[in-house]
């Protein structure tokens, strides 16, 4: 198989990569960069569990090539443990137990960071329908909306951005 | 020592309280181990080629082509491996009658369902191997498949395994009390068919092994996503000729697990025999479309039932016929009978009627193997039980809430048992349907629901009364023959620093087992939470025991736990009696200070009797040993099983015209006995209703005539989502087991035993005045209409 060179920024760090033309993204960050915080479902799209930051973007990382993402700033679960951006919404979920195998949870916090800095304001239909492409069969989404929720919540009583 | 503290009476008690889980931060970080993220040194990646027919006879299969791609580091073929690994057939002893035919890690000559795996290609990479994949050429004889379990046993059907005679791999029947009498003088009979889709567990991490065969060591790790670490280390190394104690089972973080992952799967004992055959490390990852042929699947009863009833409510009988497909193969070693001895064992469970007739079979197809998932058996039988009280109350013009407070077992006639032999210590029916019915303000809901059908809107309001088997004994599988462990075994030491190190059998997929552990322990001692950790999931590094399946961590597990902690609490004040020279008796632990039982006054904290206990013995009376290790282990012996109890409501709208179903709230009372953590136990239930609202609306493992499953992805398969699920509203009664001092019971599986139940009454409820009754799962938007469509036409 050709290989190809590109340029990703993953995490604030800049890494430069032989990659084949058919491997998509979510393989490359758990593969090549051990980045296994990106979780694999399906790899067809529907249950979410790859998503991460693309140019700010949340974004399937298996229906992205690798080769498409030439250039882009990505982030995953790690970078955004790092810069402590989801903080809050990692201890609500570990505090109101949103999460059982966990298998499902960086791609449901990052999709809920999207929707709070999108909708600081979202009630309870909203948060449903956003991580609605999240699919996650432990919980049963009840604690995940509740620990959202609260987030949404606490960021307002703060009177920060979001 | 008998102990006047009670659990929960204990100094700074840790059960009954919401305390976060200690292993989820890693889990919010991304820093999970799953098995999918492992490598190790040297590694081959397993893919299978696998069988595109229902049913055929392998002619040959030609590797030149594929072992010559490149990465490749093997191509093997079943009839090869068998030299690696033996047969096995799914049978238990206690299961009279059932029968199965010996199957392989792969297919040696013949094939029985799409997606069985023929050939493994090892690769460098996954990319590589499954390049390569598709140079392995395999030449077929289709066969006749045999697919649907209705036809399965008539006589010109083919008989899939001609040396079992038949298409029969188990029947059971059971006549109690007098059924016919019963049938004759009821003032009414209403009867129906219930049919339930197959369905499966759809874990958002695929099953994943990786095993690492050590020639130098002569040892085989196994990091695998299993529910069962020590039943995998018995048949790896029964099937791969090798010592129990050569084989150490590593489990390390799952994700999700339901039931799924404690079976044996051909695929992933071929993995292991690859890695003994090829002397390295080999990993399987199952991707979705695999996870979809050859993960286990469930439930596929068509069951009909009949209930005679008699004008004042009461309900005199239950008879039921159940039918039940399994694919070509017994499930090992847990077999697939159970589930249909389960239907036959609970159907009519929460009720007094003592007339019972049932009848179940199980036959083989070729369709994928069916076996145990979440609530085993539960959902059938409470759905049929559930759907026939409805029918009799309306046959006779009742409320379903009032026929089942009629009906249900008296909250004071404990113990009891019921007409399959099921033995109940102590249940709360009664006071769980009053607690259900105010939580959801039942009359509240009917008024509302009276005033909406004038509007043309329909609603309705589903109730379902359950029972749960919990804590299992050796009576499930042990006294089967099979060697799986009912007993657990929990190890607490107390390191030099006084911390607290705890070692348990349970295993861990996220519902809370290491939280329940450490909370239990941590009140057992009397130390700070923060203070212990818990290891589990390896055979080398934990005490023998089941692990987590039919809902025993908190019951079983953690009773070891309470026990070991009281025991290591005895040893440490023994331990500080001689320090203190005073007795133990008169000393106790709290916060990790050892004070005066009477006064509470702190005497020496615990670094101080551990660093005194390490490194200066010399200190302490010669013949004095301290020991700060106590292992105790826990298996439940009056009763062959806890059964908990509950109630599920639904409320629901039905959309006549497009048949959508919307679910508005849902609602589980449930007795799980002593709860070590009320969040963890509601969120177990709320996880299992949302598994059980799958079932009752959407789920379907969809085959055609030729045994080819139609909708093998997430995009087919239709889960339950967010926006389509309703909050869950949750009660407890509390009925504590008295056979422990912890009194727990299992809660893992309440919220699947009777969510497809309320449900499948809701609609019936909502469609009550166009006088239908549909009794089949999933209640698709295409199911209702054809109902309500034969209705008008
Ligand atoms: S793995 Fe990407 S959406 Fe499922
Ligand atoms: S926590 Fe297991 S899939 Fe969401």
């Amino acid at each position: 198989m050709d290989k190809k060179v590109i340029t990703l920024t993953v995490n604030g760090e800049s890494h430069r990569l032989e990659v084949e033309a058919r491997t998509h993204l979510a393989d490359v960050l758990r593969d090549e960069l051990a980045l296994t915080g990106t979780h694999i479902g399906c790899e067809h799209g529907v249950c979410g569990a790859c998503t991460i930051r693309v140019d700010g973007a949340i974004t399937r990382a298996c229906l992205l090539l690798a080769v498409q993402a030439e250039g882009a700033m990505i982030e995953t679960i790690e970078g955004l443990s790092e810069t402590g951006e989801i903080r809050d919404l990692q201890d609500a979920f570990r505090n109101r137990n949103a999460l059982q195998c966990g298998y499902c949870t960086p791609a449901m916090l990052i999709t809920a960071q999207d929707l709070l800095l999108h909708n600081p304001t979202p009630d309870r239909a909203t948060i449903r329908d956003h991580i609605s492409g999240n699919y996650c069969r432990c919980t049963g989404y009840q604690a995940i909306v509740d620990a959202v929720d609260t987030v949404a919540k606490a960021r307002q009583a703060a009177g920060e951005r979001p | 020592m008998t102990d006047p503290l009670s659990p929960l009476d204990r100094p700074n008690s840790y059960i009954g309280r919401t305390v976060p889980r200690p292993n989820l931060e890693r889990l919010v970080e991304g820093r999970g181990t799953y098995v999918s993220d492992m490598t190790l040194p040297r590694m081959g990646h397993v893919v299978f080629v696998r069988s595109p027919y229902a049913h055929a006879r392998i002619l040959e299969i030609d590797t030149s082509v594929a072992k010559q791609a490149a990465g490749v580091i093997a191509v093997v073929t079943g009839a090869e491996l068998v030299e690696q690994c033996s047969p096995w057939v799914g049978v238990l002893s206690h299961l009279k009658g059932l029968k199965s035919a010996p199957q392989h890690a792969m297919a040696v000559d013949r094939v029985c369902w799409q997606g069985e795996a023929v050939c493994a290609v090892v690769a460098n990479s996954r990319a590589q191997a499954e390049d390569a994949a598709e140079q392995v050429q395999v030449r077929y004889e289709e066969l006749e498949p045999v697919t649907d379990m209705r036809t399965a046993l008539e006589p010109h059907i083919p008989v899939i395994h001609p040396e079992l005679g038949d298409n029969l791999a188990f029947e059971r029947s059971l006549d109690a009390g007098e059924v016919d009498k019963a049938f004759a003088e009821a003032d009414a009979v209403a009867e129906a068919e219930f049919v339930f889709g197959r369905h499966t567990g759809v874990t958002l991490e695929a099953r994943a092994v990786l095993a690492d065969w050590n020639p130098g060591e002569r040892r085989l790790t196994v990091y695998q996503g299993t529910q069962a670490p020590h039943m995998m280390q018995n048949i790896f190394a029964k099937h791969l000729a090798l010592e129990e104690a050569q084989v150490r089972v590593v489990c390390k973080d799952v994700g999700g697990s339901f039931g799924i992952k404690v079976h044996v799967y051909a695929d992933e004992m071929a993995t292991a025999a690859l890695s003994k055959r090829l002397k390295r490390p080999v990993k399987f990852v199952a991707d979705r479309i695999e996870s979809f042929v050859t993960d286990i699947h469930a439930r596929d009863h068509v069951c009909k039932g009949r209930i005679a009833v008699k004008q004042d409510g009461t309900i005199t009988a239950f008879a039921i016929d159940d039918l039940t497909g399994i694919g070509p193969y017994s499930m090992y070693p847990r077999t697939s009978a159970i589930e249909a001895n389960q239907v036959v064992n609970l159907v009519g469970g929460p009720y007094q009627a003592r007339n019972y007739r049932a009848r179940a079979r199980v036959v083989f197809q070729n369709k994928n193997v069916m076996c145990q998932y979440r609530a085993v058996g539960h959902p059938i039988a409470c759905s049929v039980t559930e759907g026939l009280v409805d029918l009799a109350a309306r046959a006779i013009g009742m409320d379903p809430l009032v026929i089942r407070s009629k009906n249900l077992i008296r909250d004071d006639a404990y113990p009891t048992d019921s007409p399959s032999g099921l033995k109940f210590e102590a249940l709360s029916h009664h006071a769980s349907l009053a607690k259900l019915k105010q939580m959801m303000d039942y009359d509240g809901l009917r008024a509302e629901q009276k005033r909406l059908r004038q509007q043309g809107i329909y609603r309705g309001i589903g109730i379902a009364s359950f029972i749960e088997v919990t804590n299992p004994s050796a009576a499930f599988y042990g006294v089967g023959g099979a060697r799986i462990s009912s007993q657990d075994g929990v190890s607490v030491r107390m390191d030099a620093t006084g911390a607290i190190i705890v070692q348990t059998s349970l295993t861990e997929q996220g519902q809370g087992s290491e939280a329940l552990t450490a909370q239990v322990v941590a009140s057992a001692l009397g130390v700070a939470l923060e203070k212990v950790r818990v290891i589990l999931g390896d055979t080398d590094n934990t005490p023998y025991g089941g692990g987590t399946w039919a809902s025993r961590g908190a019951g079983i597990g953690g009773e070891a736990a309470w026990q070991a902690g009281k025991a290591l609490r005895m040893n440490i004040l023994k331990v500080a009696g001689t320090i203190l020279q005073t007795v133990p008796e008169l000393l106790d632990i709290d916060q990790g200070v050892v004070v005066d039982k009477a006064t509470g006054r702190e005497r020496i904290g615990l670094d101080e009797v551990a660093r005194i206990t390490y490194f200066r013995p010399d200190t302490l009376p010669a013949d004095f040993q301290a020991e700060l290790l106590a292992t105790r282990h826990y298996v439940p012996r009056q009763y062959p099983f806890a059964f908990t109890n509950g109630i599920q409501a639904s409320w629901l709208e039905v959309d006549t015209e497009t048949g959508f179903v919307t679910l508005l709230n849902h609602w589980c009372v449930e007795d799980c006995g002593t709860i070590i953590n009320p969040q963890l136990v509601d969120e177990q239930i709320r996880g299992g209703v949302v598994q059980g609202l799958g079932a009752a609306l959407f789920e379907h493992c969809r085959y055609d005539e030729r045994g080819q499953l139609t909708n093998g992805t997430m995009a087919d398969y239709l889960v339950p989502m967010a926006s389509e699920m309703p909050d869950i509203e949750v009660g407890h009664v509390v009925s504590p087991t008295l056979e422990s001092e912890l009194g727990a019971k299992g809660a893992g599986e309440a919220g699947t035993a009777g969510a497809a139940a309320a449900v499948a009454n809701a609609v019936n409820d909502a469609l009550d005045p166009f006088d239908v009754t549909i009794t089949e799962i999933p209640l698709t938007p295409s199911v209702i209409l054809k109902a309500l469509g034969q209705r008008s036409g």
